[in-house]
């Protein structure tokens, strides 16, 4: 039960703050307009794709971070009683990303149902997307904690997770583009998917991208990918490439939090 | 009389022969002179799986009201719900076509009519099934208000002139939902061409017109709203083209004018291959497509003036509707693409985004005056209609 507890009041810490409110807000806006100028529901849920597969991963590691160095003196705290680590440390990860999360689910979907958007395709869409975007939370907040739990300077710890950002959103696509020019008489979709699988970024994008109906539009790498991870397995696939996403920085992040001195 | 056969052996020249309702199997019917040849409401002339129904041998024959089913499939012969050779001025009017390895068959004729029929193939594998509307080798063929829906070609024309095809609509086709050959001076009007396996493809032809037509979800690896490949100087102009693979497609296909068509949410609107030469590009609109404009070639043969571009970034200082700076319409990543199509899984990625805003602002390798200097600021108001 200590750990509701530590959940509990991280989540009214993190609310309180209203970076959270802003950043729920931020999200009910942008759907909000996208609604109204897109038109149609699926080309508003195309544009926000955009949105979370860039912004998402950059505010949930940059406030992830940032919260966890703020949160150094009430860790001290709280181990100074009968807690333990791994309790206080679970507590404190699902304090951060289940208010994003929610932030984010809420942001979304109020403009929708608001405006009546949510036909079939819009809601399949919808659901696929806050699915990417809570999956994404929750891989960018373990590596946030994991930042967090190995660098000491808060400083030096922001810049790491833009960088990690930055590699993440940016560079990482730059070495695949290198491989597939560098590659191309190959057949090498299998490996292009391999490359996606890790980076969570990516594999979020393809695997929103593909349900947008643009895989047609690919030919044969199209029907490849889509194969492979347009079907329920190749989501389940995708999903679960997410979580050990999550779980495994999230284990490190746990180990380094055993071992700290404080 | 019990059978239509022996009615038709009787028919004098200009009668009128009225079938009952009833399923009449009868060998291959066969009409010899000129006659009306007309159904009551289930009148159903089957052909028991084994061979052709109908075949009109005579000038002057209307066929109307019929339906006509079960040709069953053939490896080596062509077998037709309707068959006419080598005839003038008939009309086949308001007929089903159900099951037959080629629905409406005409080779050889002149001044035809066909129109309003319903034709529903097998929908099954190209290998063994036929086209819905199959001309060959005619003159002032009209092809007006059909439906056809699920043959190997919706509507196929092969050394054909002067032909019209009006109003029809032409869905799941196995293969193209319209494909014609050496044809000349035809016309294609308002048609509807849904869902077809490879779309629409139109060959080795001149001069002809496309107009108000709409090509629908054509999707797949080799699926084209409308392809041309070696048809020149024609027109396509005021059709939509909404959710294919490639909208338009050029290959070898000269001077021909694209005007006022409305490209949108295909996976390219336009693909124009470097053998595709002066073709002018006005007024259309290209809006939620993934590409608007693929190429091969880094030089540019083709005109674009005043079409509307949902990715223009431009601005209007002297406010006359028209962008001041010119839009080119290539991105960057489209040629990457075209060269290397394992780089699509990069599509929506930021790296890209960026790499095509830093060419578009120093264009390198982008064709450098394929542009369109007067792109309009403003969607010309134009509706897509539903499907």
């Amino acid at each position: 039960m200590t750990i509701l507890k530590v959940v509990r009041y991280v989540i009214l810490d993190v609310v309180r703050n209203r970076w959270v409110l802003a950043y729920g807000l931020f999200f009910l806006a942008v759907t909000d307009v996208l609604l109204r100028l897109g038109g149609s529901g699926p080309r508003a849920m195309l544009s926000l794709l955009n949105v979370v597969v860039l912004l998402i991963p950059l505010v949930t590691i940059v406030f992830g971070t940032i919260y966890w160095h703020g949160a150094r003196e009430f860790n001290e705290l709280l181990l100074s009683q009968p807690v333990a680590r791994g309790t206080l440390f679970h507590g404190l990860f699902a304090g951060l990303v289940i208010p994003l999360s929610v932030a984010f689910v809420v942001g979304v979907t109020i403009p929708v149902l608001v405006q009546r958007a949510a036909d079939g395709q819009t809601t399949k869409l919808l659901l696929l997307l806050l699915l990417a975007g809570c999956a994404l939370t929750a891989v960018f907040g373990a590596l946030a904690v994991l930042i967090a739990g190995l660098v000491d300077d808060r400083l030096k710890g922001l810049g790491i997770a833009l960088g990690v950002w930055l590699v993440m959103t940016v560079a990482y696509d730059g070495l695949v583009l290198w491989v597939a020019m560098a590659f191309q008489d190959y057949p090498i979709e299998g490996a292009m998917l391999a490359l996606s699988f890790a980076n969570p970024v990516d594999l979020a994008r393809v695997l929103l991208v593909l349900r947008f109906d643009v895989s047609a539009l690919m030919g044969y790498t199209g029907a490849v990918m889509q194969r492979m991870l347009g079907t329920p397995l190749g989501i389940a696939a995708a999903i679960g490439g997410l979580a050990a996403w999550t779980i495994v920085p999230g284990l490190f992040a746990l180990r380094a939090f055993h071992r700290r001195d404080f | 009389m019990q059978r239509v056969g022996d009615a038709l052996r009787l028919a004098a020249a200009g009668g009128r022969v009225l079938v009952k309702p009833g399923l009449y199997l009868e060998p291959t019917l066969r009409i010899e002179r000129p006659v009306t040849l007309e159904g009551e409401p289930g009148a159903i002339l089957d052909g028991g799986g084994t061979h052709t129904i109908l075949e009109i041998a005579a000038d002057d024959v209307t066929v109307r009201g019929l339906t006509l089913r079960n040709t069953g499939p053939s490896q080596s012969e062509e077998r037709a719900g309707i068959r006419a050779a080598g005839v003038r001025n008939c009309r086949i009017e308001s007929n089903h076509l159900d099951q037959t390895l080629f629905a409406i068959y005409l080779a050889d004729v002149q001044d035809c009519l066909v129109r309003a029929n319903i034709v529903r193939g097998p929908e099954s594998a190209q290998m063994v099934s036929g086209n819905g509307i199959h001309v060959w080798s005619s003159r002032q063929v009209q092809v007006l208000d059909n439906d056809v829906r699920g043959h190997r070609d919706g509507i196929y024309f092969e050394f054909v002139s002067d032909g019209h095809v009006v109003g029809n609509r032409s869905e799941r086709s196995a293969r193209y939902g319209m494909h014609f050959m050496f044809s000349n001076d035809c016309r294609y009007e308002r048609n509807l061409y849904l869902q077809n396996n490879n779309g629409v493809a139109v060959m080795y032809s001149k001069r002809a017109e496309f107009i108000d037509n709409r090509f629908e979800r054509n999707w797949g690896s080799a699926a084209y709203g409308l392809l041309l490949k070696d048809i020149n100087d024609s027109r396509i102009e005021g059709n939509q083209f909404v959710s294919n693979s490639v909208g338009l497609y050029l290959e070898d296909a000269n001077r021909n004018r694209v005007i006022g068509n409305t490209f949108q949410g295909n996976g390219w609107a336009l693909k124009s291959l470097a053998n595709a030469l002066d073709n002018v590009y006005e007024h259309n609109i290209f809006e939620g497509n993934a590409f608007d404009v693929g190429t091969n070639s880094r030089s540019n043969v083709s005109f674009f003036r005043e079409n509307y571009w949902d990715r223009y970034r431009g601005y209007d200082l002297d406010r006359d509707g028209f962008g001041d700076v010119p839009h080119a319409p290539v991105r960057l990543f489209a040629l990457v693409v075209e060269r290397a199509p394992a780089t699509l899984i990069l599509l929506r990625s930021l790296l890209v985004d960026l790499l095509d805003l830093a060419e578009r602002v120093i264009p390198s390798l982008t064709p450098e005056t394929l542009l369109d200097d007067r792109p309009l600021m403003k969607r010309p108001e134009r509706q897509v209609s539903r499907g």
